[in-house]
């Protein structure tokens, strides 16, 4: 049994919480930029941002989990995914690494999860730095949820 | 399916819809022998085609055809309407073969006998009479405008692109605006001392020239004849035209105008529509043209043309017009507005109805139309890609409509404008003009804030309300330049150096966008919302600006939705403003001018009008008078001199009873002119700074300045309004409740004048507000028609109560009928003054109080008994005067 099926995710930090994408979605990692907010839009939904002419709509993701808004001044990231021919734009705390992860090693949600971890969770993997969420992005998306 | 099926389908669609044409012209002109041989030869190649292909049905219904062609081509038969149909009809079934092989890729099974037995019968009954005169009373006309282009010529010069590939292209280019323009942004900020940008200048410049040639090119290959959306219409109104019994001309001008594919294929429908009206509804049966002197034949016009970046269609009929009448009677029928709405409207608003949903006068439901879904869905279509509609009518003569649309909906121009510091874009094609606050008549009616625009009324909307923005405040510490920062007039609270309403149109109706600022305009590239936005209809769509900031695009029509303003509504709104205008107080003014501005005074006010001979003219002291019914009457000229070529001079002379010596005293005011007596409303929009004018109103369409008489008077008779027997008894309190501001301003003063205390309140909430903090009157005066709580409203509430129960009220109102009078004594009005009669309403209050001796505050009769039920010695003869 010499391959095994694993899996590759960018690690993001939001609210404390150590979560993931699956590398392949991401198409972009951006610092902090200017963001043009959206009147009347979701709360969820920060505003738009021009990345090379394209628009790009981003999605804070703290409000997406119900998460407390991060500190005024607090450095901020986002990464971009590109879903159904769209960008959106993920803010999160921080970008972290990629990690490779035995796909075997997915964990149902334990029960002292925050609810929206578990709303918007793939599924959860140990991690030596701490439980890890790996999160769906079509459901963060999908505002009717 | 296979490329050669695909092309053979696309290729042969083409060659039907020529024919369409061909055969329409060729029974116009039975004996045309281009249009022949042209019919003849795509008809040949269809049939020639489905041989190669295999396709027996196709082949064998082409080739009947064919042979029935070859025949007219031989001289043999000629091409009656008869055999036409028949052609027509045999080519419909080829359609419908041709839908069945594209969806399954093969030929689907049926049976063309009936068709087949149609043409071979329509060959026979063309070859048995003579072939005679042909056009028939039901014969159909196209006079195309332009030779038919030369089909064969450029043939070689034209290749087959896919759509998507030009879609991409203008993707493309759209990028590469942007890009351009960011790049001209950063040079633009480059520009200062010490930084080398002097070897980018030339480059960027051609950069700039190529990418804008680039943009007109693949704009171009973009571009269709709207011939295209109209080569239908022949066929259709043919056979309209046999449907319903009318001869109709079509005519076609302008068919090589070109527009985006893209708007092309959204106005397709619209306009067939539209024809279709044309010929349904629009044009007369024969008998009534007949009786109406008008030829036989019916014609319905499309014109097309380009003006200024747009495209304006006319599609005309030559009709019986618009029936107003019926419009009005089936907008009420089907509850769309009020008697008194439309009787305030003009004709144009009244055409609008048929644009409106469900909107039918058809007498019947034909298979053509009269089913009251059709022009709304126009109006709608059209409407949602940025365009207008405009409806003109003229009874006996026809009708007109009116589309202007723009050439594309992937760069449009667009006015960057901003509010509460947010930036968004505005389509600049429904943008009819910029109004500073500042210099606008805003006022406020049935609580909705409205824009006076010569004459029109035009609801407001804060484009920051409708975003659920905060409105901006002048940020503190920063310091504030007196000079050019005015109240904002609709926002009090808030300060903008000058607020600008865009007036937008939408639809026949206009509103006005309030925004902070308005920058200039840009060519933006429209890209569409992220579909996590769609919900937002407010928005367009968004564009990167040229500075790099992505930016909303407003849709004028969704942001009058989302203020709660529809179509219909901000229409009949405007409508209703119109009659409230109309309606409501309707004043006899005098208008006159002096110092050369129009000014109007209630006629009311004006004892007499007086030409004086200049020669009459005396100065005493420091005052001019003159002789005037054996006294000196005191003058004071309103533009301040006299104008000495003048040999007369108008006077308006008011009068009054000098109290202190209970003789009748006059004074007079000095105009350059009365113009006219004019009836209108009259309300002051804009109050005056300068003395001597309450202000400023649209009167008749004229903006005129309204005389404060009160000044005049009291700078010649510093006591004509001061009460002077104030001496005995307690000043009397009054309690005027008045919604204009206006009759207040001239009220207030008129009544102190009398040697009352007035207070003045807008409306009955005002006075219970005062009724509430304890106060106490001797009487109350209320006008009658209020927004809020009515005059008679009012009046029960107060009897209701307890405080004034027994406080004596008079109503005001503009109009007085034995009818009102009885309304107003049973809701507790004692007496009912006509609005503007001083003397009476004068008169009726010394009445009033005089039985109310000592004022009724001091003493109030026993409980129980209700005082408005007990005329007071005036009411009886009051009411019944």
């Amino acid at each position: 049994m010499s391959a095994v099926a694993t899996i590759t995710l960018v690690t993001l930090s939001v609210g404390g919480q150590l979560c993931g994408i699956p590398v392949g979605d991401v198409r972009d990692v951006l610092s902090a930029r200017s963001i043009n907010r959206i009147p009347l839009a979701s709360p969820v939904i920060a505003g738009n941002l021009n990345l090379r002419g394209r628009i790009v709509t981003a999605i804070d993701v703290r409000r997406r989990l119900d998460l407390p808004p991060a500190a005024p001044g607090a450095a901020a990231m986002s990464v971009v995914t590109e879903h159904e021919g769209n960008l959106y734009a993920l803010l999160v705390d921080s970008v972290r690494e990629v990690v490779t992860l035995a796909a075997s090693g997915v964990e149902a949600a334990p029960p002292t999860l925050h609810a929206a971890w578990a709303r918007y969770g793939a599924g959860v993997f140990q991690t030596p730095d701490g439980l890890l969420v790996t999160l769906d992005v079509s459901r963060l998306l999908d505002l009717a949820h | 399916m296979d490329d050669l099926l695909a092309e053979f389908l696309a290729e042969t669609s083409e060659s039907l819809a020529a024919l369409d044409l061909a055969l329409v012209r060729l029974e116009q002109t039975p004996g045309d022998k281009p249009t022949l041989a042209l019919v003849f030869r795509l008809v040949h190649t269809i049939k020639g085609t489905c041989g190669f292909l295999g396709l027996p049905r196709l082949e064998r219904l082409a080739h009947t055809a064919e042979s029935v062609l070859v025949r007219v081509r031989d001289n043999e038969i000629t091409a009656t309407p008869a055999l036409v149909s028949a052609v027509l009809h045999a080519l419909d079934g080829i359609r419908s073969i041709l839908a069945g092989l594209a969806a399954a890729g093969a030929e689907p099974a049926g049976d063309d006998a009936a068709l087949i037995a149609e043409l071979e019968q329509g060959a026979y009954a063309a070859s048995t009479p003579p072939p005679a005169s042909t056009t028939q009373a039901t014969a159909t006309h196209e006079r195309p405008a332009a030779e038919p282009a030369a089909d064969t010529a450029s043939a070689g010069q034209t290749i087959r692109v896919e759509v998507g590939v030009l879609e991409n292209l203008m993707t493309m280019v759209g990028e590469l605006v942007l890009t351009r323009n960011q790049l001209l942004q950063l040079a633009r900020g480059q520009k200062n001392p010490g930084v080398e940008t002097e070897p980018f200048t030339a480059p960027l410049q051609r950069l700039s020239q190529i990418t804008a040639d680039l943009q007109e090119g693949v704009m171009k290959t973009r571009m269709q004849p709207i011939g295209q959306a109209w080569n239908k219409l022949p066929r259709l109104v043919r056979d309209l035209s046999h449907d319903l019994g009318k001869p109709i001309l079509l005519e076609l001008r302008g068919a090589e105008t070109e527009l985006d594919r893209q708007v092309l294929e959204l106005i397709k429908d619209p306009i067939t529509h539209m024809v279709r009206n044309c010929a349904d509804h629009g044009l007369e049966s024969l008998a009534a043209r007949r009786a109406a002197g008008k030829p036989d034949a019916g014609t319905i016009s499309l014109d097309a043309y380009h003006e200024s970046g747009h495209i304006v269609i006319e599609i005309a009929d030559d009709g019986a017009g618009l029936r107003l009448g019926r419009i009005r009677a089936q907008a009420l029928a089907q509850g769309l507005t009020t008697h008194s709405a439309l009787s305030a409207m003009d004709d144009a608003s009244i055409m609008r109805f048929i644009l409106q949903p469900g909107f039918s006068t058809a007498d019947r439901v034909t298979s053509v139309s009269g089913r009251g879904v059709g022009m709304d869905v126009v109006r709608t279509n059209v409407e949602r890609i940025g365009g207008i509609i405009e409806v003109a009518s003229t009874a006996g003569r026809g009708s007109r409509f009116t589309l202007k649309i723009p050439l594309t909906l992937a760069i449009v121009a667009a006015l960057i404008v901003e509010t509460a510091g947010e930036r968004f874009a505005m389509p600049q094609i429904g943008v009819i003009e910029l109004v500073s606050v500042g210099n606008a008549h805003v006022e406020r009616i049935d609580n909705a804030m409205v824009l006076r625009l010569r004459g029109r009324l035009v609801p407001l909307i804060r484009l920051h309300d409708v975003l659920a923005l905060d409105p901006p405040v002048l940020r503190s510490g920063e310091p504030v330049a007196p000079d050019p920062i005015i109240p904002d007039p609709i926002i009090p609270d808030r300060i903008i150096p000058d607020p600008i309403i865009v007036v937008a149109r939408i639809a026949a109706a206009m509103v006005g966008i309030v925004v902070d600022r308005v920058f200039d305009t840009e060519e933006i590239v429209v890209k569409p919302l992220a579909p996590i936005l769609r919900g937002l209809s407010v928005f367009g769509g968004n564009t990167i600006l040229g500075d790099g900031s992505v930016i909303m695009i407003l849709d004028p029509g969704g942001v009058a939705r989302a203020a709660g303003l529809h179509g219909r509504d901000i229409e009949t709104r405007a409508a209703v403003a119109r009659e409230i205008a109309t309606s409501a107080s309707l004043l006899p003014m005098l208008l006159v001018k002096a110092g050369g501005s129009l000014m109007v005074v209630p006629l009311s006010l004006v004892a007499r009008l007086e030409q004086v001979p200049r020669e009459k003219l005396e100065r005493a002291g420091d005052r001019m008078v003159t002789q005037y019914r054996g006294r000196l009457m005191p003058l004071a000229p309103i533009s301040g001199a006299l104008d000495p070529a003048r040999a007369n001079q108008s006077v308006l002379v008011f009068s009054d009873t000098d109290r202190a010596t209970g003789r009748d005293r006059a004074a007079g005011l000095v105009v350059d002119e009365i113009v006219d007596v004019i009836e209108d409303e009259l309300r002051v929009q804009l109050a005056s700074s300068r003395p001597g004018t309450l202000g400023t109103a649209i009167v008749a369409g004229l903006a005129v300045e309204v005389i404060d008489t009160g000044h005049w008077l009291t700078s010649v008779f510093p006591d004509w309004f001061l009460a002077t027997n104030t001496a005995a008894r307690p000043t009397p309190r009054l309690l005027v409740v008045e919604d204009s501001a206006f009759f207040r301003q001239m009220l207030v003063p008129v009544l102190a004048a009398e040697g009352y205390e007035v207070t003045a309140a807008a409306d009955a909430a005002q006075a219970f507000a005062l009724r509430d903090a304890g106060k106490l009157f001797d009487a109350i005066v209320s006008d009658i028609e209020m927004p809020g709580l009515s005059g008679l409203e009012f009046a029960r509430a107060v009897r209701a109560g307890t405080t004034w129960r027994d406080t004596p009220m008079i109503a005001l109102s503009g109009r007085i009928t034995p009818n009102d009078v009885a309304a107003g004594r049973e809701a507790g009005f004692i007496d009912y003054v006509e609005k503007f009669n001083r003397d009476t309403l004068t008169a009726s209050l010394r009445r009033c109080l005089s039985s109310e001796q000592p004022p009724a505050s001091a003493e109030r009769p026993a409980s129980g008994e209700n005082p408005a039920m007990r005329p007071r010695g005036i009411s009886a003869e009051a009411l019944a005067a």
